[in-house]
């Protein structure tokens, strides 16, 4: 071990030991305050910029591979593209019309809603962002998208593709921001059944394609097939947007919950463009005591419990 | 193993590193893991920055020690948005493992520098690993396959670099 200590009469400062120890706690003390407290998010913010050009060069043969494949796209299939373009087409005229009607249902809701008192439904906007870089940590189902605090693009909102919920905005950085899959381990959406309008929350298993209804009594009505969309209880997911589509029901009676199995809708491992949602409507203040248990819930984030 | 045996014996000559040669292979390191590594690939993926880091160690300890490892380390963090410390602490125990080890792995062949590498990337792995587990409480055991991996890049990354540092010496 001390291999270095025939070389003392050159001074070389303390003694690889002592380094070793020194920089251990060190990065320990970091640990627990990173982990407990969250006061580093200015200093990592900060880092970033310096690590950031190293993650732009990292991510060119991504696009280019991309651009490659566009390329070759174009050249090849000309055909199928008309063809899609064709039937694309004719998908946005369906929707217009349908959209039209909804407009006019959307100014009755409102109308009747105003009769009724009851606060009104926002809207909501949506800004479309770009993925960089796929999650590069084993354990963990982030991506990292194009805009960040230069988008004004806040930690809470929530990011979606065209067909349901992809996850949530976790960390800003100054050109970049941190998105949570829905798939993370842990991670808690607030959901119901759209049959039948039974509310549960569904919570990431880790896996890349798969969620799990927890908390489920055996008795409850769930169906296989069955949609579940966001609930908007939490007024962190605006209500109504498809998460996820119940595969599997198990009811075993020894335990006191269903163990039933569900998958994501929403692209959550192949899209390259995604929504973010922003000027979510301000949620009426919770009444202060509270049970942990629904708080934790309530927050949709696996930081509570980290 | 005789092509190995080879380069080592030549390689008693100590040969001059620039710090330029030095910082280069760890930027690039940093920019290989960097790159969308996804799915299986990510697990097999070796840990480019810590083998580099461990080379540097083990050859040069006095210019490239704990403290730059322990550098690179929360840059690292920043990079993969882990917990601030936790790739830190990982590669500061990896640098001193190649602190110890650098007059002991210099007598040994590659074969036998392969067995004490696997010995401390697995401890650097299970360090990670662990801060992970206390943090989450899971823990994805496929995930110490990127140990064995790292193993195997050792071999062929002492020949490139003992190779590129010879080329250094020639043309100056």
């Amino acid at each position: 071990m001390d291999s270095t200590q025939s070389f003392r009469f050159f001074n070389r400062g303390p003694s690889s030991v002592a380094r070793l120890v020194f920089f251990a706690v060190f990065s320990l003390l970091l640990l627990f305050v990173d982990a407990r407290y969250r006061y580093l998010e200015s200093t990592r913010s900060a880092l970033s910029i310096l690590v950031s050009p190293i993650q732009r060069i990292a991510s060119w043969p991504g696009l280019l591979w991309q651009q490659a494949g566009d390329l070759y796209l174009t050249q090849s299939r000309q055909h199928s593209l008309i063809a899609e373009n064709d039937s694309l087409q004719q998908k946005v005229q369906l929707n217009a019309a349908q959209l039209l009607q909804l407009q006019a249902l959307q100014a009755e809701n409102q109308q009747l809603r105003k009769l009724l008192e009851q606060p009104l439904r926002h809207d909501f906007t949506a800004k479309l962002v770009e993925i960089t870089h796929a999650e590069r940590d084993v354990f963990m189902r982030r991506v990292r998208v194009n805009k960040g605090e230069n988008a004004d693009i806040k930690v809470g909102q929530v990011v979606m593709d065209d067909v349901g919920i992809v996850g949530q905005i976790t960390r800003v950085y100054p050109w970049l921001s941190e998105v949570t899959l829905i798939t993370e381990k842990n991670h808690a959406v607030p959901v119901q059944v759209l049959r039948n309008g039974l509310r549960a929350i569904v919570f990431g298993s880790g896996n890349t394609s798969e969620l799990s209804l927890s908390y489920t009594p055996v008795s409850a009505d769930v169906q296989k097939d069955d949609i579940l969309v966001t609930s908007g209880i939490d007024g962190l997911y605006p209500p109504g947007i498809p998460v996820a589509k119940v595969i599997s029901v198990v009811r075993d009676p020894v335990y006191p919950f269903a163990s039933i199995t569900c998958l994501p809708l929403g692209g959550v491992d192949n899209h390259r463009h995604l929504l973010v949602l922003s000027d979510m409507p301000e949620q009426v203040e919770r009444p202060l005591k509270e049970p942990t248990k629904s708080k934790a819930a309530s927050r949709g984030m696996t930081r509570s419990k980290q | 193993m005789m092509l190995a045996r080879d380069i080592n014996s030549r390689s008693v000559i100590e040969r001059p590193v620039s710090n330029f040669f030095i910082f280069t292979s760890v930027f690039i390191a940093l920019l290989i893991n960097g790159l969308p590594w996804g799915g299986i690939w990510l697990l097999l993926r070796p840990d480019f920055v810590a083998v580099v880091l461990l080379y540097w160690c083990m050859h040069k300890p006095w210019r490239f020690g704990i403290g730059l490892s322990w550098t690179v380390g929360i840059l690292a963090d920043v990079s993969d948005a882990s917990l601030f410390g936790q790739h830190a602490l990982a590669y500061t125990v990896l640098a001193y493992g190649g602190v110890v080890l650098n007059h002991r792995l210099q007598m040994f062949d590659l074969r036998q520098q392969a067995i004490h590498v696997f010995g401390i990337l697995s401890l650097t792995y299970i360090i990670y690993g662990s801060v992970h587990w206390m943090m989450s409480g899971h823990i994805t055991w496929l995930y110490f396959l990127g140990c064995l991996t790292s193993t195997l890049l050792w071999i062929p990354l002492s020949i490139a670099f003992l190779a590129m540092r010879q080329k250094r010496v020639e043309n100056e």
